[in-house]
């Protein structure tokens, strides 16, 4: 390749970065190179290390192995502010403005200008917003509060906010994730613009059709290691979607499931409406069918509806989901989650401190507290069927606890994990919801996950496994489904998948 | 291996032991302290404290507050005084129901649970913060109260009323008889039935409450109207005690409650406390109170030394709480 490009040096450079969060790498050996007026996108699943990369360059974490250097020198930002005084601003995925502040209190806020008297100074500080909001083509009075605008609206004024500060390097994290086709249209604008002052974008993006319109170059993570580089130019997609994917289950892990030949969950139709914008879905006509026995793997990128699917079918938002809900041949109006446990449908959520668990109980309440109704009699809990209730799955599942008087906040992920588990087998489920199980815990734990389920599905129970780590969908389940944008891309036997299909299926976009 | 033992049980039993020390101290330093009469005399001033943080704990441990209860100890108060004495008339068809002593108690103890059940409704279903909607029932129980009076205390309620205040029964005071009764039955259930746990899974995390099944609306509710009711009995005590319904009965009566409920070690984040601990935080302020009286210390001094108390026993807590 010979643009003229590649003469010029770089204005940052990362070189041999690696970043661990209590011994586990989240980035390991990283190198990159971002030059002055171009757009380089990084790219990689979920998970791979983007944000935790573009952490360290804007100083949000301060302690990394390796070296990063701004225009050749080297640098360790000790915060954002210090960063952003150098010249390296981030704009973060999620909105970091104020909503009931002015445009012009949050543009300028930590960098109020005051008067002679010591006072704010708002005719300059508005004159100036207002400016700025005209570069950026938005017609809004600066004084109006943040929350009256669009979230595409308050994209932009945070893109404004960073126009303030002068950038050499500015880092976009998803920034169109939120905005509509003409202001992602706006923002390539404005993007242009700033490449021709001599700035250097980095764009972080999980929309390849976009950055092939936007981005000069290409820089890949996956799994915390560089992948490779390149310009945008004459790479294809699937180049690209190769680099991204191609991880394998390092301990070889054996399915021992059978799939029965009845039919447990059949979901139609299933509609989510988004509860912020009545024209936007969270999930749009999914429907797909669930055998005793069968685990189902559910993928997409962040955003795609994973988890907005199951919550739907376990009754969590009944004023915003439609659909038909069969349970075993019987149609089912899941209207709580109270309709959804009688019906046979457990959820184990994705954040189990937030969701999952009362922290400060112990062992023995938090697995009998969605079952205590079948342990009481006259409201008082039958207190030897409780502690038995807890010593059984703590045997089943092998659970690492003293005694089932322990907290579960003193527990590891991996058991804390089976503690919610334990929980919603106590209900008897037929068919087991899971959301990230094996999110943030340990290898070995994960691999004790993936045999429980298997296990389960072998007595009958049906399991739709969503995860955001291919491999893992790959190893366990029997069909997959993909989500992209609310929709449902694939739907996929376990012998026709590959990491690539699945991708191919993730990034397939609203044409 | 010993000695954490020794501390963890220290840390378990800090209210009982500083209770203790509080009482050896006291019986030192004044003669009258230790006596059979001035014990009963502690026991019975506590009586209502205990029962309205009864009420409060419960709230607290789902992670909320209330604010009203001193003001609605006093309208119970008052409508049983009221009801007791005049009865109920009107006056435009001629029609008269006077009520028995239990009707009366029954009929005070209805209101102080409808105005609890009031507070519930406005944190649940209007999404009034506890602090907020309990503060507007501070105000509005209030006003009843004295709309009820005329801003007069109603007196002279006849010998039966008076004996729930003052009376004597196998050689315990009456108020003692009915906070041990209140205290024994939310022992039982908090530590046993399935509201009772419902409680703390509601304040230890609402999220997870919600996604295991639980009706977290009707529980509050349910705890407010306990409360409620727990204020309305508070009043009925107060007004037999003294045979009179002040209308501002149970001023401030709140902050005590709120102080033996976080003496006790209950958290103000909810999910984390019990019932006993409350006990204790309600004895050491009435101990204390007691104490400094005896002893002669002013009033104003009394306030300022019962709120180092209770900043005292939040540190101590705190501390404790990160050795663990």
């Amino acid at each position: 390749m010979t643009t003229n490009s590649n003469i010029h040096k770089p204005i940052l450079e990362i070189k041999d970065v690696s970043k661990d969060f209590s011994g586990v790498y989240a980035l390991q050996n990283v190198n990159m190179e971002f030059f002055s007026g171009e757009v380089t996108a990084v790219i990689g699943e979920n998970g791979a290390g983007k944000s935790t990369l573009m952490k360290i360059v804007s100083g949000v974490y301060p302690d990394y192995q390796g070296r990063v250097l701004l225009d050749g020198e080297e640098i360790n930002f000790k915060n954002p502010k210090e960063a952003g005084q150098k010249g390296v601003v981030i704009i973060h995925q999620e909105l970091n403005l104020i909503p009931y502040l002015s445009i012009t209190e949050n543009l300028f806020l930590g960098n109020e200008k005051t008067n002679r008297m010591g006072m704010l100074d708002y005719p300059a500080m508005n004159k100036e917003a207002k400016k700025l909001l005209g570069r950026l083509h938005l017609d809004i009075n600066p004084s109006v509060p943040l929350n009256k605008l669009r979230v595409g609206q308050q994209q932009l004024v945070e893109i404004a906010k960073a126009l303030l500060l002068d950038s050499k390097v500015l880092i976009m994290d998803e920034p169109t994730s939120a905005i509509s086709d003409s202001e992602v249209e706006l923002l390539f604008k404005i993007i242009n613009e700033l490449k021709a002052k001599g700035v250097a974008i980095v764009y972080i993006s999980h929309k390849l059709k976009e950055l092939f319109v936007i981005a000069d170059r290409y820089s890949v993570l996956r799994d915390g290691r560089s992948m490779g580089s390149g310009m945008m130019k004459g790479t294809s997609r699937d180049q690209l979607i190769q680099l991204m994917v191609g991880r394998d289950l390092k301990d070889c892990f054996k399915k021992t499931n059978i799939i029965g030949y009845d039919e447990i969950l059949k979901v139609e139709n299933l509609h989510f409406r988004n509860p912020e914008n009545k024209n936007d879905h969270l999930v749009s006509d999914v429907s797909f069918s669930l055998k005793k026995g069968e685990i189902l793997g559910i993928c997409g990128l962040m955003g795609a509806g994973r988890t907005e699917v199951l919550e739907a079918i376990f009754g969590l938002h009944p004023k915003f989901v439609s659909g038909e809900i069969i349970v075993d041949g019987k149609k089912q109006k899941i209207k709580c989650v109270n309709d959804a446990i009688d019906a046979g449908i457990a959820l184990v959520p994705e954040d189990r401190k937030k969701q999952g668990l009362i922290l400060n109980m112990n062992v023995k309440k938090n697995t009998s507290l969605a079952c205590l109704k079948s342990i009481s009699k006259f409201n008082f809990i039958n207190r030897k069927k409780e502690a038995g209730l807890s010593e059984h799955f703590i045997k089943k599942l092998e659970t690492k606890v003293s005694s089932n008087k322990q907290t579960a906040e003193q527990l590891s992920g991996g058991n804390q994990q089976k503690v919610v588990i334990a929980k919603w087998l106590a209900t008897h489920p037929k068919i087991l919801l899971l959301d990230e199980p094996t999110r943030g815990i340990d290898v070995g734990a994960k691999t004790e996950i993936y045999k429980l389920i298997c296990e389960l599905a072998n007595q009958g129970m049906g399991i739709v496994f969503v995860s955001s780590e291919l491999p893992e969908i790959l190893a366990i389940s029997d069909n997959i489904l993909v989500l992209s944008e609310s929709k449902l891309t694939a739907k996929l036997s376990r012998d026709g998948a590959t990491e690539e299909t699945i991708m191919k299926a993730a990034l397939q976009e609203k044409e | 291996m010993n000695t954490t033992t020794l501390k963890q049980n220290l840390i378990k039993f800090q209210s009982i032991i500083a209770l203790v020390i509080m009482c050896i101290i006291l019986s030192f330093l004044s003669d009258r302290f230790l006596t059979a009469e001035n014990t009963w005399n502690v026991m019975r001033q506590i009586s209502v404290n205990m029962v309205i943080s009864v009420g409060m704990t419960l709230i607290i441990l789902t992670g909320g507050i209330d604010l009203s209860v001193g003001s609605i100890l006093a309208l119970s108060g008052a409508i049983t005084a009221g009801m007791l004495k005049f009865g109920a008339g009107l006056e435009s068809i001629n029609l008269y129901i006077g009520f028995t002593l239990l009707g009366a108690l029954v009929g005070g103890t209805l209101v102080g649970t409808f105005l609890g059940w009031f507070n519930g409704i406005a944190i649940t279903r209007f999404k009034v913060p506890p602090f907020v909607a309990t503060l507007a029932m501070l105000t509005i129980a209030r006003g009843l109260t004295m709309l009820w009076t005329g801003g007069f205390p109603i007196t002279g309620l006849g010998e039966d009323m008076a004996f729930i205040g003052t009376g004597w029964f196998f050689g315990i005071p009456m108020p003692v008889w009915i906070s041990a009764v209140i205290v024994l039955g939310a022992v039982i259930l908090t530590k046993r039935t399935q509201l009772g746990r419902h409680i703390y899974a509601v304040g230890g995390n609402e999220t997870a409450a919600k996604l295991s099944g639980l009706k977290i609306n009707r529980i509050k509710i349910i705890v407010y109207s306990i409360a409620g009711a727990l204020a309305g009995i508070g009043g009925i005590i107060v007004t037999s005690r003294l045979d009179s319904a002040q209308p501002n009965a149970g001023a401030g009566f709140e902050l005590d409650s709120i102080a033996a409920v976080v003496i006790g070690g209950t958290s103000l984040n909810g999910g984390r406390g019990t019932i006993m601990g409350t006990v204790q935080g309600a004895l050491i302020i009435g101990v204390l109170n007691n104490g400094l009286v005896l002893l002669n210390v002013s009033p104003f001094w009394q306030q300022v030394i019962k709120g180092f108390v209770i900043l005292l026993a939040v540190v101590v807590d705190k501390i404790n709480a990160k050795e663990e």
